[in-house]
């Protein structure tokens, strides 16, 4: 075990924390401002529906696949990377561990085997989502290097996580240090790339099934 | 920069809202809205994904109104938008998007894309980025007062025709009616059988109603090109008319945009709500029904399927009327297999079916209804807009494929109980 990668790892566990901490909270408010405060107009038509609660089931109604069975590969290799994610950073006893040294707060973790299992299957559908951006000619069309800039940031926590739980690649300490760096960088730059989606999907779905609900259409 | 195109970035700049920035803001890129786009589905052409459709207006947000794109910009690493890319893109925001609004109600983010192409057009308008059919049926609607440049004379013309093929009066300017009816100057010219039919289920129903000979036309051409000024002068022909009137309620007929512009778009083009209230003519059909005041003494017993008109049922919210309607009048309905809100646009709506040039994109995207009317095994379609039935009709003359257009309220008008029947 080096020395420089034990000041590594005592930077990002320390310093380098806070500061991506900082910076993904001031990046986020900054964001959420420079977008909604904008503003919206109210419409004076009469509206056939309370258009505010079409909005909420429209938060909800989006989660389900629509009609378009074209997209399968999309949904599916979506929704298990999007679980996937949300499971082994959630419900992982490390990670747990970490937040109640922290801050007082836990929660049952899962078994730690299902996680590492989840993992694989989270890098496995990632891997299908960056083939299908290759591949599917309208996602090739659209995409911009941001697209697969996000998906290098979304991916290099869970890659580094799991080789770091199976001590492969580099030593222990030195892959620690990466997985928290790489953590970091995700959170500072989450609010800058489309990454931001993780809050902003809400309140787009919401205004959308405003739209749709001032005419009585469920969304 | 010409004094078109900052003309236009400003109307860019003034469309922008919290909706807006946050569904830009919100996109992943992952290209769903193709799929529910027919001008994608059809061409499989990547360039008609309908975000791709937005990408000036995004760019123009993203450079001027984010922390990261003004400094992006700054930087000289990213350009400014030109009026070369806008004309690339007039045929993107106007002849390959109908504003059917489906891919609006797929985007998995929660994006309103059809939305963010009306703001986008205002922009294209005013910058001299629009078609120039599109232009000219706008500039036919402000000086004729119709785009297809029908006047009072020719209305006249049909209505002497009408009240001797139904030996009924079609009243004109009455003040005191419970009803203002707009016709659209597709059914003057091409169907005016809609005026004798709107007259013999009125005069069943013992409805109150009027024409008004400054506002019998519905269509709103300002609202499909994007230039509110002008979308807000032929709505107040309309307002101006009802309020001199006096009516209870302003009937729009079958068509899409009419219906879209004046019910749910008008009263914010004017700046106040309205002193009357707009009905979809399937709408006042179907209450009349519910009443027990239209009924029918024979029915259309052949297979028949409905076309869902994107703006009065999508975008119009007009999805029950309809069916229960064509139930009352039909036996044999056969429902295409997506229909309703999630239902497949003709390909001419937005004002596509205006734009010459565009002639050969939209046959090639009525692909869609194509395949969906031939699945039901139907021979009949009826639909509730002139627009859609126009496009239909041409589309299918093109592909010889054997199938009739009707409208639903001549439908109904022809299977209309009569005096006889009712007392026999």
């Amino acid at each position: 075990m080096s020395a420089a990668s034990i000041a590594f790892l005592a930077w990002v566990r320390g310093p380098g924390f806070h500061i991506a901490l900082g910076l993904f909270c001031l990046g986020l408010v900054w964001r959420l401002i420079e977008i909604y405060a904008l503003g919206r107009d109210r419409p004076l038509a009469p509206l056939r529906r309370r258009s505010g609660a079409s909005g909420w089931w429209t938060i909800l109604r989006r989660s389900r696949p629509s009609a378009e069975h074209e997209s399968m590969v999309s949904y599916l290799a979506g929704y298990t990377f999007h679980i996937g994610l949300i499971v082994t950073f959630f419900f992982f006893t490390p990670h747990i561990e970490l937040l109640r040294r922290a801050v007082g707060l836990s929660w049952p973790s899962l078994p730690t085997a299902l996680v590492d299992g989840l993992a694989v299957v989270t890098l496995l559908a990632l891997g299908v989502m960056l083939a299908s951006r290759l591949l599917d000619p309208v996602k090739r069309f659209l995409s911009v290097a941001e697209d697969y800039v996000a998906w290098g940031l979304t991916l290099a926590p869970v890659l580094t996580g799991y080789l770091c739980f199976h001590h492969l690649l580099l030593p222990y300490t030195t892959m620690l240090a990466l997985h928290l760096a790489s953590v970091e960088v995700l959170m500072v730059l989450m609010p800058f790339t489309k990454l931001i989606h993780f809050v902003t999907l809400f309140p787009s779905r919401w205004m959308n099934g405003e739209h749709f609900g001032r005419t009585g259409v469920a969304a | 920069m010409s004094a078109s195109l900052e003309r236009g970035l400003d109307r860019f700049r003034e469309s922008l809202d919290a909706d807006t920035a946050g569904f830009f803001a919100t996109c992943v890129r992952c290209g769903m809205c193709a799929e529910a786009c027919l001008f994608y589905t059809e061409t499989e052409e990547p360039r008609y994904t309908p975000i791709h459709k937005l990408q000036p207006l995004k760019r123009l947000w993203w450079r001027e109104y984010t922390l990261v794109g003004r400094i992006a910009a700054a930087l000289g690493l990213s350009k400014p938008v030109t009026g070369g890319e806008l004309a690339d893109w007039s045929e993107l925001v106007y002849d390959s998007c109908t504003l059917c609004g489906r891919c609006s109600l797929v985007c998995p983010v929660g994006n309103d894309i059809t939305y963010m192409i009306r703001r986008m057009r205002d922009g294209m308008a005013a910058a001299g980025y629009a078609p120039p059919g599109l232009v000219g049926a706008t500039r036919r609607a402000i000086e004729l007062g119709s785009p297809m440049g029908v006047q009072l004379a020719t209305l006249q013309a049909q209505i002497r025709h009408q009240e001797e093929a139904t030996g009924l009066p079609i009243p004109m300017d009455r003040e005191g009616a419970d009803y203002l009816v707009l016709l659209s100057s597709m059914e003057i010219v091409n169907t005016p059988e809609m005026l004798g039919a709107l007259a013999r289920i009125f005069d069943r129903a013992g409805v109150s109603w009027t024409l008004a000979s400054d506002a019998f036309e519905a269509t709103n051409s300002g609202i499909q090109i994007g230039v509110a000024e002008l979308a807000r002068e032929i709505v107040m022909r309309t307002v101006t008319a009802a309020e001199r009137l006096g009516v209870k309620g302003v009937v729009s007929p079958e068509c899409g945009h009419a219906y879209m512009a004046l019910r749910w778009e008008g009263p914010d083009l004017i700046g106040r709500p309205y002193r009357f209230e707009v009905l979809h003519i399937l709408e006042l059909l179907d209450r009349l029904r519910g009443e027990g005041r239209l009924k029918v003494d024979s029915t259309f017993n052949l297979p028949i399927t409905f076309h869902d008109p994107c703006q009065v049922v999508r975008r119009g919210g007009v999805t029950e009327a309809p069916r229960n309607l064509l139930k009352m009048v039909a036996t044999d309905v056969r429902e295409m297999e997506e229909h309703g809100v999630y239902n497949w646009c003709c390909g001419g709506g937005g004002g596509v079916s205006a734009i010459g040039r565009a002639e050969e994109l939209r046959l090639k995207a009525f692909g869609k209804k194509r395949g969906q009317i031939e699945a039901t095994g139907a021979k009949t379609v009826a639909t509730a807009c002139a627009n859609c039935r126009v496009v239909m009709e041409e589309a299918i003359d093109h592909y010889q494929i054997g199938v009739e257009l009707v409208g639903l309220t001549e439908l109904i008008a022809d299977h209309l109980e009569t005096e006889e029947s009712h007392h026999g």
